[in-house]
């Protein structure tokens, strides 16, 4: 039997005792390497946050517009030209069960709008002329930004409404009464601008007249080009699913449907792929950190060295000693990582707030910033507290 | 050899008392034998050369000699703070030789109490937890540790300032703490390097008086000095030189046994003859 076999390490309470006392002896040095750690986890517990936070209000924007919207589009034929969808089609859309609304619109094929005539034909600024039904905007989840959308009686004359890219392409941010463009060699009066159509971009570089008129003046064949279908939210599913047969009975496959909002949503998950970068500069902010709480704990192994001989004395065991100057090092970048996180979190909430976005700060930052200060307090401190430990007692007591 | 240390503290303070129960009849509180330290040099410094001193229980040791003749080599010796390089040191009948270093210092947490010149007090905490701190090595709960802190801070006359920092308190005071901070585990011996080396005289006086008061309680005591007044006035006193023992007055008569005057309080000086000494003269 050993004389120590039943020695206890120090208790917990003792270890925090030991390392509070410790640290504040040296306050202000204990503060500022203590403040690398902080900003090392802000910086990651921020980019996470705000990246959530951002994400976050980006999918309640899109629930706000709606994610019961789906399009159905013509399609390509094996030999590359378009497939028109038939005239036939919103109509037997319009027939599934659970379906509410439906709204087309239809190229204008061979039109282009311009400012002027006097404008080169080439520079179309890639809008597109688009006939459009009469209802189209609550089932796009936009509105009118100035002057009016089309109706039955703007539908049948020479008149448009600019989508929200369009207007800013052709250079229209006011509309003068009487003001009109130049579309397929024909002038157009312009009624109304609209606001942005996020599930809609097609809208928004779109000149848009109303059928009858695309007809008259444009020699619109008539054949819608895209159909947009709200569903009843519980039915989406079914729905899309019995779209692509429906408006096209003899060529479902060469039918284009899709959930713009599903899609949106998947560019919001790509888009925290680029927080990589900012993770990384987070991550070197939490490595020059570590070096910082490295170099004040070796520091202070020098400075401390009667103290470090006085425990020997007292009796403690070269473990004892490691582990008070380890538990040093953990203790400081554990206040780091508390006072990281906070700022960091209020960082995110103050960016958020601003920008009407719901807080979210995801667990993994929290937990993942504090685990990051531990980590790096274990490894900045493991060196120092061996040379701590590895001290011999007369050395540490020797006076010079 | 086999040995064995208690593993709590209050048994420890049992088998103390068991081994030395019959006070100086059992194992001697420490035997350095033959013991030599050299440090590697060249050529290498031969810190002490084949020491031999057997510390009884109960006694109070002077060991004298001039700065670098090797006294703080051999407290280190006799405190297994460190290990000879030539003979043997024993502690309480343990050989520091056999012993791990884990075990010696469980050894110093239970059975040796150190008192240093600096005093080394750490200066952000109270003065008791200072002394508290004397415990903490030996496994003793916290609550425990502070209330026989307090016990050992009266046995100093200190009890009524527990809670002051040492910045707050005197030379003599904060030595006072130390003191008790060696104190508070109930050592076998107690090694002091020249406790009252940073004082004035008349506080160094009154630390002296301390401890004479904290031997005739029984505690077993060894003060290094270079001052061969204070070396004089203790009952049994060392001289060293050069890292050899050159004198030693050996082990005290029973009735020789008390610190003698201090030679400034002798009137008049030529006469020897000892006045009585009061430990309440505290200057401090
Ligand atoms: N760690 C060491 N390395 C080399 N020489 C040392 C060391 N410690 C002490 N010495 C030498 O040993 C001799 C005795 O030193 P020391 O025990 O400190 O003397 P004292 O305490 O009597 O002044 C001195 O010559 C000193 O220089
Ligand atoms: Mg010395």
């Amino acid at each position: 039997m050993t004389a120590t076999a039943g020695r206890k390490p120090l208790q917990l309470s003792d270890l925090a005792r030991l390392s509070s006392v410790g640290l504040g002896t040296r306050k202000l040095r204990a503060e500022l390497s203590a403040l690398g750690i902080a900003i090392g986890v802000a910086a990651i517990v921020a980019v996470l946050g705000l990246s959530a936070s951002s994400q976050a209000g980006l999918l309640n924007e899109i629930n706000q517009l709606g994610t019961n919207l789906l399009t159905v589009s013509n399609g390509q034929s094996f030999t590359g030209g378009a497939v028109e969808l038939p005239t036939t089609a919103p109509a037997m859309i319009g027939r599934i069960p659970g379906v509410h609304q439906v709204q087309t619109t239809g190229t204008v094929s061979g039109a282009n709008a311009y400012r002027n005539p006097y404008i080169p034909a080439p520079a179309t600024n890639a809008l597109t002329v688009q006939a459009a039904s009469l209802s189209l905007l609550p089932v796009v989840a936009t509105t009118v930004a100035q002057g009016h959308y089309l109706n039955a009686a703007t539908a049948q004359e020479p008149v448009t409404v600019l989508g929200a890219g369009a207007a800013q392409r052709l250079g229209i941010d006011r509309i003068f009464p009487g003001e009109r463009i130049w579309v397929g060699g024909q002038w157009l009066y312009i009624a109304g601008i609209l606001k942005p159509a996020v599930l809609a971009p097609a809208i928004d570089s779109s000149v848009l007249v109303g059928y009858p008129a695309a007809s008259k003046y444009l020699g619109f064949d008539g054949h819608p080009s895209t159909i947009y279908v709200r569903a009843e939210n519980d039915r989406v599913n079914r729905v899309d699913d019995l779209l692509a047969a429906t408006a096209n009975p003899e060529n479902p496959n060469q039918v284009n449907v899709s959930q713009p909002s599903s899609a949106l949503v998947a560019q919001a998950d790509a888009k925290s792929a680029l927080n990589g970068l900012f993770l990384g500069l987070g991550a070197v902010a939490l490595l020059v950190g570590a070096v910082g709480v490295a170099n004040i704990m070796i520091i202070s192994v020098l400075e401390r060295r009667s103290e470090i001989g006085l425990r020997r004395a007292l009796g403690a065991s070269r473990r004892h000693v490691a582990e008070q100057f380890l538990a040093e090092a953990l203790l400081l970048s554990a206040l780091g990582g508390v006072a990281g996180t906070v700022i960091g979190g209020a960082a995110t909430a103050m960016y958020a707030l601003s920008q009407h976005w719901s807080v979210v700060i995801p667990a993994m930052a929290f937990y993942g910033g504090i685990g990051a200060a531990l980590l790096i307090g274990a490894i900045a401190g493991l060196y120092p507290s061996m040379r701590a430990a590895r001290l011999s007692p007369t050395e540490a007591l020797r006076t010079v | 050899m086999k040995y064995t240390l208690p593993s709590t503290p209050d048994s420890y303070a049992v088998a103390v008392a068991d081994d030395f129960a019959a006070g100086g009849a059992g194992v001697p509180v420490l035997d350095v034998d033959n013991a030599s330290r050299s440090y590697p040099g060249e050529p290498p410094v031969q810190a002490l050369r084949e020491v031999n001193l057997t510390i009884g229980q109960g006694e109070l040791v002077g060991i004298v000699g001039p700065s670098g003749s090797g006294k703080t080599t051999l407290l280190q010796l006799m405190g297994t703070l460190d290990r000879p390089t030539g003979g043997r040191v024993q502690i309480t009948g343990l050989d520091v030789a056999t012993m791990a270093d884990n075990d010696l210092s469980y050894l110093r947490a239970t059975r040796i109490g150190f008192i240093f010149q600096q005093f080394f007090l750490a200066e952000h905490a109270t003065v008791l937890d200072n002394v508290a701190d004397g415990l903490l090595y030996a496994g003793v709960p916290l609550k425990q540790r502070r209330q026989r802190a307090l016990d050992a801070l009266d046995l100093v006359g200190l009890a009524q300032r527990p809670h002051a920092r040492p910045t707050q308190l005197s030379g003599g005071e904060r030595q006072r703490v130390a003191i008790a901070r060696a104190l508070v585990g109930h050592p076998a011996i107690v090694l002091a390097d020249e406790p009252t080396g940073n004082l004035d005289q008349a506080t160094g006086q009154s630390i002296l008086a301390l401890i004479d008061q904290l031997h005739q309680a029984g505690s077993t005591l060894v003060v290094i000095t270079h001052d061969h007044i204070i070396a004089e006035r203790m009952p049994r006193k060392v001289e060293i030189l050069d890292g050899h023992i050159v004198a030693d007055t050996g082990p005290a008569a029973p009735d020789d046994c008390r610190l003698r005057p201090s030679a400034s309080f002798v009137q008049p000086p030529v006469s020897g003859h000892h006045s009585a000494f009061s430990i309440a003269d505290d200057p401090s």
